[in-house]
Protein backbone atom coordinates (compact mmCIF):
# COMPACT_ATOMS: atom_id res chain seq x y z
CA UNK A 1 0.00 0.00 0.00
CA UNK A 2 1.28 3.26 -1.02
CA UNK A 3 1.13 5.79 1.64
CA UNK A 4 0.58 9.83 0.20
CA UNK A 5 0.81 12.27 2.52
CA UNK A 6 0.46 15.72 0.51
CA UNK A 7 2.08 17.31 4.12
CA UNK A 8 4.66 15.08 3.72
CA UNK A 9 5.49 15.81 0.31
CA UNK A 10 5.02 19.85 0.77
CA UNK A 11 7.75 19.69 3.08
CA UNK A 12 10.25 17.44 1.20
CA UNK A 13 9.52 19.93 -1.68
CA UNK A 14 10.36 22.67 0.32
CA UNK A 15 13.65 21.15 1.47
CA UNK A 16 15.11 20.10 -2.23
CA UNK A 17 13.93 23.79 -2.50
CA UNK A 18 16.87 24.67 0.05
CA UNK A 19 18.99 22.17 -1.50
CA UNK A 20 19.14 23.50 -5.03
CA UNK A 21 18.22 27.10 -5.04
CA UNK A 22 21.39 28.17 -3.74
CA UNK A 23 23.70 26.00 -6.47
CA UNK A 24 21.06 27.67 -8.95
CA UNK A 25 21.86 31.02 -8.09
CA UNK A 26 25.64 30.65 -8.12
CA UNK A 27 25.56 29.02 -11.72
CA UNK A 28 23.05 31.53 -13.00
CA UNK A 29 24.75 34.43 -12.05
CA UNK A 30 27.96 33.37 -13.06
CA UNK A 31 26.63 34.30 -16.47
CA UNK A 32 25.53 37.26 -15.72
CA UNK A 33 26.62 40.81 -16.97
CA UNK A 34 27.36 42.75 -13.88
CA UNK A 35 29.83 43.19 -11.22
CA UNK A 36 27.69 42.60 -8.57
CA UNK A 37 25.70 39.43 -7.81
CA UNK A 38 22.25 40.78 -7.22
CA UNK A 39 20.34 41.45 -10.42
CA UNK A 40 20.07 39.99 -14.00
CA UNK A 41 21.63 42.19 -16.25
CA UNK A 42 22.62 39.77 -19.59
CA UNK A 43 24.11 37.25 -20.63
CA UNK A 44 27.62 36.94 -20.95
CA UNK A 45 30.66 34.62 -21.17
CA UNK A 46 33.31 36.99 -20.14
CA UNK A 47 33.31 36.01 -16.45
CA UNK A 48 34.93 32.08 -17.80
CA UNK A 49 37.13 34.03 -20.36
CA UNK A 50 38.66 35.99 -17.66
CA UNK A 51 39.05 32.78 -15.65
CA UNK A 52 40.99 31.51 -18.29
CA UNK A 53 43.50 34.25 -18.18
CA UNK A 54 43.79 34.00 -14.19
CA UNK A 55 47.32 32.45 -13.92
CA UNK A 56 47.31 32.22 -10.43
CA UNK A 57 43.65 30.47 -11.57
CA UNK A 58 45.49 28.15 -13.88
CA UNK A 59 47.88 27.14 -11.51
CA UNK A 60 45.68 26.35 -8.88
CA UNK A 61 43.80 24.47 -11.19
CA UNK A 62 46.63 22.38 -12.62
CA UNK A 63 48.12 22.17 -8.71
CA UNK A 64 44.40 20.47 -7.51
CA UNK A 65 44.79 17.80 -10.36
CA UNK A 66 48.08 16.68 -9.38
CA UNK A 67 47.00 16.18 -6.03
CA UNK A 68 43.76 14.69 -6.67
CA UNK A 69 45.32 12.44 -9.46
CA UNK A 70 48.12 11.47 -7.01
CA UNK A 71 46.67 10.95 -3.71
CA UNK A 72 43.39 8.81 -5.25
CA UNK A 73 45.79 6.82 -6.99
CA UNK A 74 47.95 5.87 -3.33
CA UNK A 75 44.69 6.45 -1.32
CA UNK A 76 43.05 3.61 -4.02
CA UNK A 77 46.02 1.39 -3.39
CA UNK A 78 46.40 1.60 0.39
CA UNK A 79 41.93 1.74 0.92
CA UNK A 80 41.58 -1.28 -1.09
CA UNK A 81 44.51 -3.20 0.68
CA UNK A 82 42.43 -1.95 4.31
CA UNK A 83 39.16 -3.11 2.91
CA UNK A 84 40.08 -6.86 1.83
CA UNK A 85 41.96 -6.61 5.43
CA UNK A 86 39.03 -5.52 7.39
CA UNK A 87 36.43 -7.81 5.29
CA UNK A 88 38.89 -11.23 5.93
CA UNK A 89 39.39 -10.64 9.76
CA UNK A 90 38.05 -8.06 12.22
CA UNK A 91 41.49 -6.26 13.30
CA UNK A 92 40.30 -3.56 15.97
CA UNK A 93 43.21 -1.16 15.43
CA UNK A 94 43.21 -1.35 11.38
CA UNK A 95 39.49 -0.98 11.85
CA UNK A 96 39.66 2.30 14.21
CA UNK A 97 42.62 3.68 12.40
CA UNK A 98 40.42 3.63 9.06
CA UNK A 99 37.32 4.87 10.64
CA UNK A 100 38.80 7.61 13.08
CA UNK A 101 40.00 10.01 10.21
CA UNK A 102 36.40 10.14 8.55
CA UNK A 103 34.82 10.59 12.04
CA UNK A 104 37.15 12.92 13.36
CA UNK A 105 36.50 17.30 12.74
CA UNK A 106 38.80 17.85 9.60
CA UNK A 107 40.00 21.03 11.32
CA UNK A 108 42.03 18.41 13.68
CA UNK A 109 43.68 16.44 11.43
CA UNK A 110 44.97 19.76 9.08
CA UNK A 111 46.75 21.15 12.38
CA UNK A 112 47.75 17.63 13.66
CA UNK A 113 49.51 17.22 10.31
CA UNK A 114 50.71 20.93 10.07
CA UNK A 115 52.47 20.19 13.83
CA UNK A 116 54.10 17.08 12.24
CA UNK A 117 55.44 18.20 8.99
CA UNK A 118 57.07 21.26 10.96
CA UNK A 119 58.13 18.80 13.29
CA UNK A 120 60.50 17.27 10.76
CA UNK A 121 60.88 20.38 8.70
CA UNK A 122 59.29 19.21 5.56
CA UNK A 123 59.01 22.12 3.47
CA UNK A 124 54.81 22.77 2.92
CA UNK A 125 53.61 22.44 -0.65
CA UNK A 126 52.60 19.71 -2.95
CA UNK A 127 53.78 16.92 -1.42
CA UNK A 128 52.72 17.74 2.33
CA UNK A 129 48.96 18.44 0.58
CA UNK A 130 49.34 15.22 -0.94
CA UNK A 131 50.51 13.16 2.41
CA UNK A 132 47.25 14.81 3.89
CA UNK A 133 44.53 13.70 1.47
CA UNK A 134 45.76 10.18 0.92
CA UNK A 135 45.54 10.13 4.97
CA UNK A 136 41.86 10.85 4.59
CA UNK A 137 41.10 9.18 1.42
CA UNK A 138 42.24 5.89 2.68
CA UNK A 139 39.19 5.02 5.00
CA UNK A 140 36.38 6.19 2.10
CA UNK A 141 37.88 3.78 -0.58
CA UNK A 142 37.91 1.08 2.42
CA UNK A 143 34.20 1.53 2.54
CA UNK A 144 33.87 1.69 -0.64
CA UNK A 145 35.47 -2.05 -1.17
CA UNK A 146 33.86 -3.36 1.46
CA UNK A 147 30.86 -2.45 0.54
CA UNK A 148 31.28 -4.10 -2.70
CA UNK A 149 32.82 -7.70 -0.99
CA UNK A 150 30.23 -7.83 1.11
CA UNK A 151 28.03 -7.97 -1.65
CA UNK A 152 30.08 -10.67 -3.23
CA UNK A 153 29.37 -14.25 -3.22
CA UNK A 154 32.01 -15.83 -1.63
CA UNK A 155 30.76 -19.69 -3.01
CA UNK A 156 32.70 -18.21 -6.31
CA UNK A 157 36.18 -18.32 -4.20
CA UNK A 158 35.46 -21.40 -2.88
CA UNK A 159 34.56 -22.94 -5.88
CA UNK A 160 37.67 -21.85 -7.49
CA UNK A 161 39.87 -22.97 -4.68
CA UNK A 162 38.24 -26.65 -4.70
CA UNK A 163 38.90 -26.18 -8.86
CA UNK A 164 42.32 -26.21 -7.55
CA UNK A 165 43.45 -22.34 -8.22
CA UNK A 166 46.17 -20.89 -5.96
CA UNK A 167 45.29 -17.99 -3.41
CA UNK A 168 46.44 -15.41 -6.04
CA UNK A 169 45.08 -16.64 -8.90
CA UNK A 170 42.03 -16.53 -7.10
CA UNK A 171 42.37 -13.34 -6.16
CA UNK A 172 43.41 -12.13 -9.67
CA UNK A 173 40.78 -13.87 -11.71
CA UNK A 174 37.78 -14.01 -9.24
CA UNK A 175 38.29 -11.28 -6.52
CA UNK A 176 40.24 -8.64 -8.51
CA UNK A 177 37.70 -8.08 -11.20
CA UNK A 178 34.29 -8.61 -9.04
CA UNK A 179 35.96 -6.04 -6.77
CA UNK A 180 36.83 -3.66 -9.70
CA UNK A 181 33.68 -1.30 -9.59
CA UNK A 182 33.81 -0.43 -5.89
CA UNK A 183 38.01 0.22 -6.32
CA UNK A 184 36.90 2.69 -9.06
CA UNK A 185 34.08 4.06 -7.44
CA UNK A 186 36.63 4.29 -4.15
CA UNK A 187 38.91 6.23 -6.54
CA UNK A 188 36.61 8.55 -8.11
CA UNK A 189 35.60 9.60 -4.88
CA UNK A 190 39.00 9.87 -2.79
CA UNK A 191 39.78 12.09 -6.36
CA UNK A 192 36.63 14.28 -5.75
CA UNK A 193 37.23 14.73 -2.13
CA UNK A 194 40.95 15.71 -2.79
CA UNK A 195 39.73 18.34 -5.13
CA UNK A 196 37.19 19.32 -3.27
CA UNK A 197 39.59 19.63 -0.06
CA UNK A 198 40.04 23.09 1.87
CA UNK A 199 40.20 22.33 5.69
CA UNK A 200 42.81 19.89 5.46
CA UNK A 201 44.59 21.76 2.61
CA UNK A 202 44.52 25.16 4.58
CA UNK A 203 46.84 24.07 6.97
CA UNK A 204 49.11 21.70 5.19
CA UNK A 205 49.56 24.03 2.16
CA UNK A 206 52.44 26.62 1.83
CA UNK A 207 53.78 29.36 -0.31
CA UNK A 208 52.63 28.87 -4.05
CA UNK A 209 50.93 25.66 -4.35
CA UNK A 210 47.74 27.02 -3.58
CA UNK A 211 44.70 24.91 -5.08
CA UNK A 212 41.10 25.69 -6.44
CA UNK A 213 39.33 25.97 -3.13
CA UNK A 214 42.33 28.13 -1.53
CA UNK A 215 42.17 30.26 -4.34
CA UNK A 216 38.02 30.46 -4.00
CA UNK A 217 38.53 31.01 0.05
CA UNK A 218 41.02 34.15 -0.69
CA UNK A 219 39.34 35.81 -3.20
CA UNK A 220 36.01 34.92 -1.36
CA UNK A 221 37.24 36.64 1.47
CA UNK A 222 37.83 40.16 0.08
CA UNK A 223 35.11 39.94 -2.80
CA UNK A 224 32.32 38.27 -4.02
CA UNK A 225 32.87 38.29 -7.81
CA UNK A 226 31.05 36.38 -10.80
CA UNK A 227 34.14 35.04 -11.21
CA UNK A 228 34.49 33.17 -8.31
CA UNK A 229 30.68 31.91 -9.67
CA UNK A 230 32.40 31.09 -13.38
CA UNK A 231 34.90 28.61 -11.33
CA UNK A 232 32.31 27.87 -9.12
CA UNK A 233 30.14 26.42 -11.46
CA UNK A 234 33.24 24.45 -13.45
CA UNK A 235 34.07 22.65 -10.25
CA UNK A 236 30.43 21.69 -10.05
CA UNK A 237 30.47 20.24 -13.03
CA UNK A 238 33.79 18.23 -13.12
CA UNK A 239 32.62 16.74 -9.30
CA UNK A 240 29.17 16.14 -11.02
CA UNK A 241 30.39 14.17 -13.90
CA UNK A 242 32.70 12.30 -11.76
CA UNK A 243 30.54 11.02 -9.01
CA UNK A 244 27.48 10.02 -11.61
CA UNK A 245 30.23 7.54 -13.21
CA UNK A 246 31.31 6.37 -10.00
CA UNK A 247 27.33 6.32 -8.80
CA UNK A 248 27.09 4.11 -11.95
CA UNK A 249 29.69 1.67 -11.27
CA UNK A 250 28.81 1.25 -7.80
CA UNK A 251 25.41 1.95 -6.60
CA UNK A 252 25.38 1.24 -3.01
CA UNK A 253 28.42 3.03 -1.77
CA UNK A 254 26.52 5.81 -2.47
CA UNK A 255 23.53 5.19 -0.49
CA UNK A 256 24.59 6.30 2.94
CA UNK A 257 26.78 4.51 5.29
CA UNK B 1 45.65 -22.92 8.26
CA UNK B 2 48.88 -21.24 9.29
CA UNK B 3 49.76 -19.01 5.69
CA UNK B 4 46.59 -17.25 6.06
CA UNK B 5 47.31 -15.58 9.76
CA UNK B 6 50.60 -13.82 7.99
CA UNK B 7 48.68 -12.75 4.93
CA UNK B 8 45.88 -10.90 6.23
CA UNK B 9 48.85 -8.75 8.41
CA UNK B 10 50.16 -9.00 4.74
CA UNK B 11 47.48 -6.71 3.35
CA UNK B 12 46.71 -4.87 6.36
CA UNK B 13 50.29 -3.66 7.11
CA UNK B 14 50.84 -0.71 4.26
CA UNK B 15 47.62 0.92 5.24
CA UNK B 16 48.33 1.04 8.67
CA UNK B 17 51.47 1.35 8.95
CA UNK B 18 50.48 4.80 6.90
CA UNK B 19 47.21 6.26 8.98
CA UNK B 20 49.69 5.06 12.32
CA UNK B 21 52.17 7.49 11.11
CA UNK B 22 50.01 10.38 9.21
CA UNK B 23 47.16 9.99 11.96
CA UNK B 24 47.84 8.32 14.96
CA UNK B 25 51.41 9.37 15.25
CA UNK B 26 50.42 13.36 14.75
CA UNK B 27 47.58 12.94 17.13
CA UNK B 28 50.01 11.87 19.77
CA UNK B 29 52.31 14.97 19.06
CA UNK B 30 50.23 17.27 19.32
CA UNK B 31 48.97 15.97 22.66
CA UNK B 32 52.42 16.13 23.62
CA UNK B 33 52.87 19.86 21.95
CA UNK B 34 49.92 20.55 24.85
CA UNK B 35 52.51 20.45 27.29
CA UNK B 36 55.37 22.35 25.95
CA UNK B 37 56.31 26.02 25.35
CA UNK B 38 55.40 28.38 22.49
CA UNK B 39 58.54 29.09 20.16
CA UNK B 40 59.92 32.38 20.53
CA UNK B 41 58.88 33.12 16.39
CA UNK B 42 56.11 30.95 16.97
CA UNK B 43 55.91 26.86 16.51
CA UNK B 44 57.06 25.28 19.28
CA UNK B 45 60.03 25.85 21.79
CA UNK B 46 62.22 22.50 22.33
CA UNK B 47 61.29 20.44 24.55
CA UNK B 48 64.55 19.95 26.69
CA UNK B 49 67.07 21.82 27.95
CA UNK B 50 70.99 21.18 27.70
CA UNK B 51 72.78 22.66 29.85
CA UNK B 52 76.50 21.58 30.74
CA UNK B 53 75.76 18.95 28.80
CA UNK B 54 73.18 17.38 31.16
CA UNK B 55 69.74 17.04 29.61
CA UNK B 56 66.66 18.38 31.39
CA UNK B 57 62.81 18.10 30.49
CA UNK B 58 61.17 21.39 29.36
CA UNK B 59 57.19 21.23 30.00
CA UNK B 60 54.67 22.91 31.45
CA UNK B 61 51.07 22.89 32.38
CA UNK B 62 50.77 26.57 32.04
CA UNK B 63 49.14 26.21 28.58
CA UNK B 64 46.24 24.42 30.61
CA UNK B 65 46.07 26.05 32.95
CA UNK B 66 45.00 28.94 30.68
CA UNK B 67 42.40 27.13 29.59
CA UNK B 68 41.21 26.50 32.78
CA UNK B 69 41.77 29.74 34.26
CA UNK B 70 39.97 31.93 32.26
CA UNK B 71 36.29 31.72 31.43
CA UNK B 72 36.42 32.64 27.54
CA UNK B 73 37.84 29.44 26.00
CA UNK B 74 35.03 27.53 28.12
CA UNK B 75 32.27 29.76 27.20
CA UNK B 76 33.12 29.35 23.63
CA UNK B 77 33.45 25.86 23.91
CA UNK B 78 29.70 25.86 25.24
CA UNK B 79 28.39 28.09 22.45
CA UNK B 80 29.67 26.19 19.83
CA UNK B 81 28.14 23.21 21.24
CA UNK B 82 25.02 25.35 21.54
CA UNK B 83 25.42 25.68 17.26
CA UNK B 84 25.79 22.16 16.94
CA UNK B 85 22.85 21.42 18.94
CA UNK B 86 21.04 24.03 17.00
CA UNK B 87 22.50 23.39 13.78
CA UNK B 88 21.95 19.52 14.36
CA UNK B 89 17.84 19.88 15.63
CA UNK B 90 17.45 22.00 12.78
CA UNK B 91 18.55 19.47 10.39
CA UNK B 92 16.77 16.81 11.49
CA UNK B 93 13.55 18.63 11.62
CA UNK B 94 14.34 19.09 8.16
CA UNK B 95 15.75 15.82 7.07
CA UNK B 96 13.10 13.63 8.77
CA UNK B 97 10.50 14.45 6.51
CA UNK B 98 12.64 14.31 3.47
CA UNK B 99 14.01 10.97 4.68
CA UNK B 100 11.13 9.57 5.28
CA UNK B 101 9.11 10.64 1.72
CA UNK B 102 11.79 8.87 0.06
CA UNK B 103 11.99 5.72 2.32
CA UNK B 104 7.92 5.45 1.60
CA UNK B 105 7.97 6.58 -2.35
CA UNK B 106 8.58 4.29 -5.04
CA UNK B 107 11.36 2.22 -5.84
CA UNK B 108 12.30 3.59 -9.10
CA UNK B 109 11.80 7.07 -7.75
CA UNK B 110 13.83 6.10 -4.53
CA UNK B 111 17.12 6.02 -6.30
CA UNK B 112 16.40 9.76 -8.24
CA UNK B 113 15.11 11.29 -4.97
CA UNK B 114 18.01 9.92 -2.85
CA UNK B 115 20.69 11.30 -5.79
CA UNK B 116 19.45 14.30 -5.72
CA UNK B 117 20.34 15.03 -1.94
CA UNK B 118 23.62 13.25 -2.35
CA UNK B 119 24.46 15.51 -5.36
CA UNK B 120 24.76 19.24 -3.60
CA UNK B 121 26.53 17.32 -1.22
CA UNK B 122 29.58 16.32 -3.69
CA UNK B 123 29.61 20.09 -4.90
CA UNK B 124 32.29 22.13 -3.13
CA UNK B 125 31.98 23.14 0.26
CA UNK B 126 33.33 26.62 -0.23
CA UNK B 127 30.65 26.88 -3.11
CA UNK B 128 28.09 26.11 -0.93
CA UNK B 129 29.31 28.27 1.53
CA UNK B 130 29.59 31.09 -1.05
CA UNK B 131 26.24 30.62 -2.78
CA UNK B 132 24.82 31.71 0.87
CA UNK B 133 27.14 35.15 0.69
CA UNK B 134 25.45 35.85 -2.63
CA UNK B 135 22.07 35.43 -0.78
CA UNK B 136 22.38 37.21 2.46
CA UNK B 137 25.01 40.27 0.65
CA UNK B 138 23.13 43.67 1.23
CA UNK B 139 22.76 44.15 -2.45
CA UNK B 140 21.29 41.18 -2.58
CA UNK B 141 17.28 40.59 -3.51
CA UNK B 142 16.51 38.68 -0.58
CA UNK B 143 17.90 41.20 2.06
CA UNK B 144 16.45 44.17 -0.12
CA UNK B 145 12.64 42.59 -0.01
CA UNK B 146 12.92 41.88 3.76
CA UNK B 147 13.72 45.59 4.07
CA UNK B 148 11.48 46.55 1.97
CA UNK B 149 8.90 44.63 4.32
CA UNK B 150 10.11 45.87 7.36
CA UNK B 151 9.96 49.58 6.12
CA UNK B 152 6.06 49.38 5.80
CA UNK B 153 6.28 48.49 9.41
CA UNK B 154 8.59 51.21 10.31
CA UNK B 155 11.43 48.88 11.48
CA UNK B 156 14.38 49.91 10.66
CA UNK B 157 16.80 47.87 7.83
CA UNK B 158 18.76 45.20 8.33
CA UNK B 159 21.47 43.13 7.96
CA UNK B 160 21.97 39.39 7.17
CA UNK B 161 25.07 38.78 6.27
CA UNK B 162 27.89 38.25 9.40
CA UNK B 163 25.31 37.28 11.61
CA UNK B 164 24.59 34.06 14.07
CA UNK B 165 21.58 33.27 11.93
CA UNK B 166 23.52 33.35 8.22
CA UNK B 167 26.00 31.30 9.93
CA UNK B 168 23.31 28.91 11.48
CA UNK B 169 21.14 28.89 7.93
CA UNK B 170 24.64 28.01 5.86
CA UNK B 171 25.55 25.02 8.80
CA UNK B 172 22.11 23.64 8.18
CA UNK B 173 23.11 23.67 4.33
CA UNK B 174 26.07 22.03 4.33
CA UNK B 175 25.27 19.44 6.66
CA UNK B 176 21.38 18.51 5.78
CA UNK B 177 22.36 15.79 3.91
CA UNK B 178 24.59 13.90 6.90
CA UNK B 179 21.04 13.60 8.53
CA UNK B 180 18.78 12.26 5.57
CA UNK B 181 21.36 9.63 4.29
CA UNK B 182 21.53 7.85 7.50
CA UNK B 183 17.53 8.28 8.51
CA UNK B 184 16.63 7.10 4.68
CA UNK B 185 18.77 4.16 5.40
CA UNK B 186 17.00 3.26 8.21
CA UNK B 187 13.27 4.38 7.16
CA UNK B 188 14.14 1.78 4.46
CA UNK B 189 14.08 -1.02 6.56
CA UNK B 190 10.69 -0.52 8.55
CA UNK B 191 7.81 -2.89 8.11
CA UNK B 192 4.79 -1.10 6.91
CA UNK B 193 3.13 -4.33 7.77
CA UNK B 194 3.19 -2.73 11.19
CA UNK B 195 1.53 0.63 10.51
CA UNK B 196 -1.74 -1.52 8.61
CA UNK B 197 -1.72 -3.10 11.44
CA UNK B 198 -1.70 0.08 13.82
CA UNK B 199 -3.95 1.61 11.29
CA UNK B 200 -6.47 -1.37 11.29
CA UNK B 201 -7.08 -0.81 15.17
CA UNK B 202 -7.49 3.04 14.82
CA UNK B 203 -4.50 4.48 15.34
CA UNK B 204 -4.48 7.69 13.58
CA UNK B 205 -1.73 9.26 11.49
CA UNK B 206 0.47 11.19 14.43
CA UNK B 207 -0.29 7.98 16.81
CA UNK B 208 1.04 6.28 14.55
CA UNK B 209 3.89 7.56 13.64
CA UNK B 210 5.32 8.64 17.24
CA UNK B 211 4.39 5.15 18.20
CA UNK B 212 5.56 2.78 15.85
CA UNK B 213 7.88 5.11 12.97
CA UNK B 214 9.99 7.48 15.44
CA UNK B 215 10.97 4.80 17.89
CA UNK B 216 12.26 2.25 15.17
CA UNK B 217 14.05 4.94 13.47
CA UNK B 218 15.97 6.32 16.46
CA UNK B 219 19.39 4.62 15.61
CA UNK B 220 19.30 6.47 12.49
CA UNK B 221 17.93 9.60 14.23
CA UNK B 222 21.25 8.70 16.76
CA UNK B 223 23.66 8.03 13.26
CA UNK B 224 22.71 11.33 11.99
CA UNK B 225 23.02 13.31 14.58
CA UNK B 226 26.58 12.61 15.35
CA UNK B 227 27.46 12.90 11.58
CA UNK B 228 25.86 16.73 11.93
CA UNK B 229 26.73 17.88 15.53
CA UNK B 230 30.93 16.30 15.12
CA UNK B 231 31.91 18.22 11.67
CA UNK B 232 29.67 21.42 12.78
CA UNK B 233 31.22 21.72 16.41
CA UNK B 234 34.60 21.47 14.70
CA UNK B 235 33.88 24.14 11.90
CA UNK B 236 36.00 27.11 11.01
CA UNK B 237 35.02 28.24 7.60
CA UNK B 238 31.35 28.78 8.04
CA UNK B 239 31.85 31.33 10.77
CA UNK B 240 34.59 32.92 9.69
CA UNK B 241 33.03 33.77 6.48
CA UNK B 242 29.35 34.29 7.26
CA UNK B 243 29.13 34.69 11.02
CA UNK B 244 30.86 37.99 11.65
CA UNK B 245 32.51 38.99 15.25
CA UNK B 246 29.43 37.30 17.32
CA UNK B 247 29.45 33.98 15.40
CA UNK B 248 33.31 33.07 16.14
CA UNK B 249 33.34 29.32 17.12
CA UNK B 250 36.22 26.62 18.35
CA UNK B 251 37.04 26.05 15.11
CA UNK B 252 38.19 29.64 14.56
CA UNK B 253 40.30 29.99 17.48
CA UNK B 254 42.21 27.12 16.62
CA UNK B 255 43.00 28.71 13.30
CA UNK B 256 44.12 31.88 14.79
CA UNK B 257 46.60 29.99 17.02
CA UNK B 258 48.05 27.72 14.64
CA UNK B 259 47.59 30.30 11.58
CA UNK B 260 48.07 34.19 12.98
CA UNK B 261 48.84 34.62 16.35
CA UNK B 262 51.18 31.39 16.34
CA UNK B 263 50.64 30.22 19.82
CA UNK B 264 51.01 26.35 19.00
CA UNK B 265 50.75 24.81 22.68
CA UNK B 266 47.73 26.49 23.29
CA UNK B 267 45.89 25.61 20.13
CA UNK B 268 46.96 22.28 20.46
CA UNK B 269 45.23 22.30 24.10
CA UNK B 270 42.29 23.33 22.19
CA UNK B 271 42.52 20.65 19.71
CA UNK B 272 42.43 18.00 22.37
CA UNK B 273 39.51 19.11 23.99
CA UNK B 274 37.84 19.26 20.35
CA UNK B 275 39.00 15.78 19.93
CA UNK B 276 37.91 14.23 23.43
CA UNK B 277 34.88 15.81 22.80
CA UNK B 278 34.08 14.18 19.30
CA UNK B 279 35.38 10.84 21.02
CA UNK B 280 32.98 11.05 23.85
CA UNK B 281 30.30 11.96 21.30
CA UNK B 282 30.35 9.03 19.13
CA UNK B 283 30.86 6.61 21.95
CA UNK B 284 27.95 7.73 23.72
CA UNK B 285 25.92 7.82 20.24
CA UNK B 286 27.14 4.35 19.81
CA UNK B 287 26.32 3.24 23.24
CA UNK B 288 22.65 4.56 22.76
CA UNK B 289 22.43 3.44 19.42
CA UNK B 290 23.03 -0.48 20.20
CA UNK B 291 20.56 -0.30 23.06
CA UNK B 292 17.84 -0.06 20.60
Amino acid sequence: MQRKNVLLWISAALVYLFLYLPLVIVVVFSFNDSRLNAEWVGFTWKWYGKLFHNQEMLTAAMNSLIIAGVSAAVATVLGTLAGLAMEQSRQRLLQMLVLAPIAMPEILMGVSLLVLFIMVNMTLGLLSIMLAHITFCIGFVALAVQARISSMDPGLVEAARDLGASPWRCFREITLPLLMPGILAGALMAFTLSIDDFVITFFTAGVGSSTLPLQIYSMVKIAVTPEVNAVSTLLMLLTLVVITVASRLSPAVFRGE
Amino acid sequence: MQGKSWSKYLLSLPPMAYLLIFFAAPTLIMLFASFRYPGEYGGLAPWYLQENGRITLDLTLENWQRLLCTDIYIRLFIKSIGYAVAATLICMVMGYPLALMIARSGRKSRDLLLLLVILPFWSNFLVRIYAWMIIFSPVGALTRMLNGVLDLFGVGPVTLMYSPTAMLVCLVYVHLPFMVLPLYANLEKHDLDLLDAAQDLGAGKWRRFWLITWPLSLSGVIAGSILVFIPVLGMFAIPDLLGGTDGIMIGNVIKQQFMESRDWPFGSVLSMVLTVTAVAVVLLGSRLGQRR
